[in-house]
């Protein structure tokens, strides 16, 4: 290394490294990705995680601009980090892809998610359920003498701790929209 | 300048407009309006295949041995499935096609009509992009869009679907825009990274090239700027499989081809240098061998016009996104301005190093006076056409990687193989669509029996356009490379892997119009092979070759590039199980 005099920070020169470097460390990245509005965007989005084999945890996509037909896709992936650098490389080689970017690495962001929660139950587990959701912020969107929907949003971890605490209150449904996430600050 | 005409007249402008002479196609249902005008005019020349895959193949030919892209026209359904092998293959080896598939009417897609496939859908992952078009108004901009995005950046083969009454329906042409696209890949390199991998130039004790296909694709320019700075710098210089001919053959600092069947000293120099330089080439694992002993005390420089290149396979030290041609071009410059430094001393140590690996003469083989061994009828080959207006192509498998071998490339744009998907029947519909490219040269098809079969159809579209394509097969009837690895792995159990009931190819030739030649002794091979070229028209050569020769030297699976095989006597037992299951 010294004979070539370079520099390169904690970068090891050598294919050796290439797998400890490259752990096996598993990353939690969201990553948003400006592309037209075309027909079939999606499908090539969805295709290369599929066919490259990488791991998809949340996936939302709508038309954010519609005067210039972009749409904004927020995607949340885990893997290696060089899984992560090839994934945002390979997003970037698809053509109606105008601009990717990690939140992970950018800096820190926001990060929302929406469910709604069917709870079915009477009684002693209707009041608590209730007297959660408020703690939770959820507004009742639905209600029966035996059910309410709530909606609720928040960092997906949040509406996991919903979740676990309303299934024995008797949570039947959910649907949640995965995440929608942007940078801090201008 | 815009005008009112049908979308098939449309499709047809639009070619003439992107400076297309020849379409490679098949006609059908969904395609018919387009055919009606290609009937009416003479600008165009469309080539008949007889299998879409052909079309696809013959495509590439013309586009690898030209620079232009190529392009095909097919119809919806099993014409487009047909053309699916071929558009993976261009999209492997980086090679600019533009596809135009026909569709059933808008009004019936999702229907199952007669010859409906989802194409868009089919062809998606095998495509750089590709587009369905439902608007005649969209048709010339898209089909423009297409010609930019196959040729831009790294070169792939796109697709454009369109459904028959898109094609009947009147629209207003639009003819090129030149800014149109958002599509825009940079081409100029880091300065910063650029003047680091200069430094390390300047260095540099044990320093290598490794060149691939995208020097070949960048143009002419980028093999005259490598040419420039292998010269200047005195580096030695290997190259991929996609990429021979940007350096010659007869070059002083050839290595030759490195990789699984690559030269001893080419493996060797890669193994044991200290500055890796790979110009548009991409780590494939037929390079690499086993990744964790690669090149282990190496500096990595890495330039690629594709940034998913990059850290893929390999952690490139210097990564430098960009286009070949502009990288040499400032990598000159700044090498240049600094005072053309390179450590002397360190390199005369390491040309050293190389001519011992060099005296090893790793491809030495056998010879034999009875029966004509593989390598000795390509020595042959190349002794008789070394010199003239050649071009190589190839089917996949021993053949392939003997011509790679035993064959010298002087130029770039000369060899057209098919590397990144191996596809077998490649080089029969290729050698055309580089004859119909340039018709007075010399096109030779080096195939084996088993490939050569799979397209061989072609055989009736060289014979209706007066190709003279010289098929050269090295028939040893066996799937060879199968045979070799069956050899190696399992147990000389060759499963399934010789051809019976083989057809007669002196027959088949006739058959089809076209010169047979049969030779199997060596002492005839000379004049045979003359007698191929002396004929003005396409001939196929059946050349009984050696039945179990084998490919050496070789890396086996799981193995380092210092742990190539040179022949036989090495190779019981050297692949365990871990490298069985590599392919």
């Amino acid at each position: 290394m010294s004979a070539l005099h370079i520099k390169k920070g904690a970068s090891k020169h050598s294919a050796y490294n290439l797998r400890p470097n490259f752990s096996d460390t598993q990353e939690r990245h969201t990553i948003t990705v400006l592309v037209e509005n075309e027909p079939g965007v999606l499908a090539r989005v969805i295709g290369l995680f599929a066919g490259r084999g990488y791991n998809i945890d949340s996936l939302t996509v709508a038309e954010v601009d519609h005067t210039g037909h972009l749409s904004r896709i927020t995607v949340v992936t885990t893997g290696t980090p060089q899984v992560i650098e090839q994934i945002k490389a390979q997003l970037g080689r698809i053509v109606p892809v105008h601009e990717v970017t990690d939140l992970t690495v950018a800096g820190p962001f926001v990060e929302r998610e929406l469910a709604i929660v069917k709870v079915v139950g009477e009684g002693e587990k209707r009041v608590e359920a209730l007297r959660l959701a408020d703690i939770f912020r959820a507004k009742v969107v639905d209600s029966t003498l035996s059910s309410f929907i709530f909606e609720l949003t928040g960092a997906p971890d949040k509406i996991d701790a919903f979740a676990d605490l309303m299934r024995p209150l008797g949570l039947t449904k959910i649907a949640r929209t995965g995440v929608a996430a942007l940078l801090r600050g201008e | 300048m815009t005008r009112e005409m049908t979308g098939a007249k449309m499709i047809v402008q639009a070619l003439k407009d992107q400076g297309v002479d020849t379409v490679f196609g098949y006609p059908g249902g969904a395609v018919l309006p387009i055919y009606d005008e290609i009937f009416l005019q003479n600008d165009i020349r469309h080539i008949l295949v007889r299998h879409e895959q052909g079309a696809v193949h013959a495509a590439e030919g013309y586009a690898r041995s030209t620079g232009k892209p190529g392009v095909v026209l097919v119809t919806s359904g099993p014409g487009a499935t047909n053309a699916v092998t071929g558009l993976t293959d261009a999209l492997l080896d980086s090679i600019p096609l533009v596809v135009l598939t026909g569709q059933v009417p808008t009004f019936m897609i999702g229907s199952d009509a007669f010859q409906e496939a989802d194409t868009v859908g089919i062809t998606r992952p095998c495509t750089k992009h590709n587009w369905l078009v439902k608007d005649t108004d969209r048709l010339a901009p898209t089909i423009h869009e297409a010609f930019h995005v196959a040729t831009s950046g790294r070169p792939g083969p796109v697709l454009v679907d369109v459904p028959k009454d898109v094609q009947f329906a009147t629209g207003t042409y639009q003819p090129p825009k030149p800014t149109a696209s958002h599509y825009q890949p940079a081409v100029k390199g880091d300065m910063e990274e650029i003047v680091e991998l200069v430094a390390a130039i300047e260095t540099a004790k044990r320093p290598v090239f490794y060149t691939g296909g995208g020097v070949i694709n960048s143009g002419p320019a980028a093999s005259q700027l490598l040419r420039e700075l292998v010269e200047a710098t005195g580096f030695p210089i290997t190259s991929t499989l996609m990429g021979l001919g940007a350096y010659p053959a007869s070059g002083p600092q050839w290595l030759g081809m490195l990789g699984m069947h690559g030269l001893y000293e080419a493996n060797m120099a890669m193994h044991g240098c200290d500055l890796m330089i790979n110009i548009g080439a991409r780590f494939d694992d037929r390079i690499t061998g086993r990744i964790d002993a690669f090149s282990p005390k190496s500096i990595k420089a890495h330039i690629d016009i594709d940034p998913s290149s990059i850290n893929k396979v390999i952690k490139a030290d210097i990564p430098i996104v960009g286009d070949v041609a502009h990288v040499l071009e400032d990598i000159l410059k700044v090498w240049k301005s600094r005072g053309r430094k390179v450590n002397r001393e360190g390199l005369a140590k390491w040309q050293g190093q190389i001519d011992d690996w060099r005296s090893i003469k790793c491809l030495s083989y056998a010879p034999s006076e009875t029966t004509i061994k593989p390598q000795y009828a390509l020595e042959r080959l190349e002794a008789l056409t070394k010199g003239r207006d050649r071009y190589i192509t190839t089917e996949v498998g021993q053949h392939q990687m003997w011509a790679a071998q035993y064959l010298g490339f002087e130029d770039p744009n000369r060899w057209m193989t098919s590397g990144g998907l191996g596809t077998m029947g490649y080089g029969t519909p290729a050698s055309i669509g580089v004859q119909v490219a340039h018709p007075d040269a010399l096109v030779i098809n080096v195939a084996g029996e088993a490939s050569w079969l799979m397209n061989m159809q072609e055989m009736g579209t060289a014979t209706q356009y007066r190709l003279p394509v010289k098929q050269f097969i090295l028939n040893n009837e066996r799937l060879g490379m199968v045979r070799q690895w069956q050899e190696l792995l399992h147990g000389e159990r060759y499963s399934h892997s010789w051809s019976e009931a083989l057809p007669d190819f002196v027959k088949l030739a006739e058959a089809f119009g076209a010169k047979g030649i049969l030779c199997k002794d060596p002492k005839d091979l000379d004049d045979a092979i003359m007698e191929m070229l002396d004929y003005d028209g396409p001939v196929i050569f059946d050349c009984l070759v050696e039945k179990h020769e084998n490919c050496f030297p070789m890396i086996p699976s799981g193995k380092a590039h210092n742990e190539m095989l040179l022949g036989d006597a090495e190779t019981q037992g050297v692949i365990q199980s871990g490298g069985a299951v590599l392919v």
